[in-house]
């Protein structure tokens, strides 16, 4: 990395943006299906493919019906035969419309044909609450995808990582779902270094402690860093660490630290009832009990839709004083 | 036999080899099924025999075919191994996908099945993409994918043919109207009168044809599949048949009219084929017989290559699900 790079930044949409770019230079199997994507349709509703298809023609670059059955579908059958679709559904929830496509047939194909036929597909899908968009367009279905077999789920929370993620998810062998955060889209962070990949089913430890271990991922990490910080200043050594991919998950990196720290809080958007972190506590109970110093503490979205009223968008959100008060009472200290 | 030209005889012989095969490895299969030997839920094709027939003579090894759960009169007539198939309907390590899809789930690419899928209408999605790959790498590959009546009624075979149109992407639409969506009848389920009227919507040629003449079955695939390999895009063809044995075998028929499959199974189109080809001297008794017998020997080797196979290894749990094998 150059002196220019480290100090240059960027956010999430110029990361995707250049990550398709790159994979799509250095290799011509690398097409993109969706709704919006190509130029003549300003290059996607928020631009994040602009540019692309002037580049590297509408043939690669193919702004699709609004058929989310069909966009996976065509993705998957081009996959199947070498192609590297990356499909962009683009909301979180339209992925409802194409469940059959990515539960029944992308994640299922290479087991049910025996190894004979896989599906190297990228799902690109952009969601989370904070924009006033309400209980259709603002979810986090991340569990959904983690309960089917065959499937990854990578959910980045910054651009330097949403680029790096990109490109392993685009090379891997299997589909992936890849999720960004469209309210901190336009939110800036340090530029990665051009090529770099970050790779899948890796965790990475954002900040070393010794207290307690505060796992997250996607946009919720920024909200746990912020709540490490405070806490430093009270004494409190947390240890963070971004999942990165949430299925599978990197369950070595998270056994370790808690093994260390004896204490665990999970935070995520996502409901917290039959969400990822219940998994994750689950597994630190299988490997750790007895170890333990305190309870694992998860905390996820009440059990409710997406509220539009912005009173009520914030109290549905991850907060970092809550969590700060979540970390101080795994310490015992009390409230 | 109504169609304007007739195929060459080599053409007629082979569509007859591929249909036989189709209904003497339906007849064995129920018997084996009868016996025991073998546990299955099987959806029979059998009276459906000559449409995958005559349309597997117009492809090409490197074309591509997606069908669905009552298809394996498509996976025999595009000429899948019996004995990979048997032994992958038996759930047996040696079968197509080691015994992990199952009668409902075959694949195998060498021979061009790409995709068998479990839910109704979600062949079309995935033969674009195949038909996708191909346009863009000017490949000259043309996909198959069959259906039923009853996916003409689901969201994805709407969106399918849209896409398809709108891209001129090289792929057939092959609907085996067999008149039954599972237990219900046509017109009870179905606005059109007939499913290539539905082609009109998308502008795209659609056609129905006799799927049980297989002449006429065989010139409509042809026109198709010629021009879904020029360039010109996707056709929708309605293939109308009848199913023999009901949605699953073994089920009691109630919901069909009376005497409806018996005047169905009357008219067997194998049968009448097979009495065409010798009323216009394009074989003997003699030549179907040798063929037909050489089929049932073949069938013969597949059963009992199946039945002596040994059974997955556990570990297969692991494996497969993704391209490095699970821990846990």
């Amino acid at each position: 990395m150059t002196a220019a790079d480290s100090e240059k930044t960027i956010n999430t949409i110029q990361a995707v943006n250049m990550a398709l770019d790159d994979a799509m230079a250095g290799n011509r199997d690398v097409i993109l299906l969706g709704e919006d994507i190509a130029d003549p349709q300003a290059g996607g509703v928020l631009g994040v493919t602009q540019g692309l298809s002037t580049k590297y023609g509408q043939s690669r670059v193919r702004s699709t019906p609004i058929s989310e059955q069909a966009i996976i579908g065509a993705a998957i059958g081009a996959a199947m035969v070498g192609m590297r679709p990356v499909a962009e559904i683009m909301l979180m929830n339209f992925t409802a419309v194409a469940m059959d496509m990515i539960v029944n047939h992308a994640a299922k194909l290479r087991f049910m044909s025996g190894g004979q036929t896989h599906v190297p597909l990228t799902i690109r899908t952009m969601t989370g609450a904070g924009f006033g968009n309400g209980g259709q367009h603002s979810d986090y279905l991340e569990a959904w995808f983690a309960h089917t077999a065959g499937i990854k789920v990578v959910a980045p929370s910054s651009p330097a990582d949403a680029y790096g993620l990109l490109l392993s998810c685009i090379d891997d062998d299997d589909p992936c779902l890849f999720i960004e955060n469209l309210p901190t889209y336009w939110a800036t962070g340090p530029a990665p270094e051009r090529g770099q990949r970050i790779p899948l089913g890796k965790a990475h430890v954002m900040r070393h402690g010794t207290d307690v271990t505060l796992i997250s991922y996607s946009r919720a990490v920024n909200d746990c860093a912020d709540a490490a910080a405070q806490l430093a200043m009270e004494g409190i050594d947390v240890e963070l660490i971004d999942l990165r991919t949430v299925a599978p998950f990197d369950q070595s990196t998270i056994i370790e630290s808690v093994a260390k720290t004896g204490r665990a809080v999970i935070v995520h958007e996502a409901l917290r009832n039959f969400g990822v972190g219940a998994e994750i506590a689950a597994c630190i109970s299988e490997h750790l009990h007895g170890q333990l110093k305190h309870r694992v503490l998860r905390m996820g979205a009440p059990q409710c839709p997406v509220p539009f009223s912005k009173v009520l968008e914030n109290a549905f959100l991850p907060d970092k004083n809550a969590i700060a008060q979540t970390v101080r009472s795994s310490m015992g200290i009390a409230t | 036999m109504t169609a304007a030209q007739t195929p060459d005889r080599s053409v007629l012989l082979d569509i007859y080899r591929r249909a036989t095969a189709v209904k003497q490895n339906d007849e064995r299969f129920r018997a084996v099924i009868k016996s025991g030997r073998v546990t299955a839920t099987y959806y029979s094709p059998r009276g459906q025999d000559l449409i995958p027939s005559a349309v597997s003579v117009c492809l090409t090894d490197r074309d591509y075919i997606c069908t669905i759960y009552r298809g394996i009169h498509d996976m025999i007539a595009r000429g899948v191994p019996l004995k990979l198939l048997w032994a992958e309907i038996a759930g047996k390590a040696t079968g197509t996908c080691k015994g992990k899809g199952g009668a409902m789930h075959i694949t195998h690419p060498p021979s061009g099945i790409m995709v068998t899928t479990g839910v109704v209408g979600s062949s079309m999605p995935i033969a674009n993409g195949l038909a996708l790959a191909s346009q863009i790498r000017n490949e000259k590959r043309v996909t198959v994918a069959y259906f039923g009546d009853g996916a003409s009624n689901i969201g994805a075979f709407h969106e399918a043919l849209n896409m398809a149109a709108i891209w001129k992407l090289p792929v057939v639409f092959v609907c085996q109207n067999n008149q039954y969506g599972e237990h219900t009848k046509y017109e009870i389920a179905t606005s059109a009168k007939r499913i290539s009227d539905r082609a009109f919507g998308y502008q795209i040629p659609g056609v129905t044809v006799d799927g049980n003449d297989a002449l006429a079955m065989h010139a409509a695939a042809k026109t198709a599949i010629d021009r879904a390999r020029g360039g010109d895009g996707p056709t929708l063809i309605e293939a109308m048949t009848f199913r023999f044995y009901g949605h699953v075998y073994g089920d009691a028929d109630k919901y069909m009219e009376k005497g409806e499959k018996e005047a169905a199974m009357a008219r067997d189109p194998v049968v009448r084929f097979r009495n065409w080809l010798i009323q216009e001297g394009h074989a003997t008794d003699e030549d179907l017989k040798r063929m037909e017998s050489a089929i049932e020997k073949e069938i013969d080797a597949a059963v009992e290559f199946a039945i002596s196979s040994p059974e997955p290894d556990i570990g297969e749990l692991r494996r497969d699900v993704f391209a490095t094998e699970q821990l846990s």
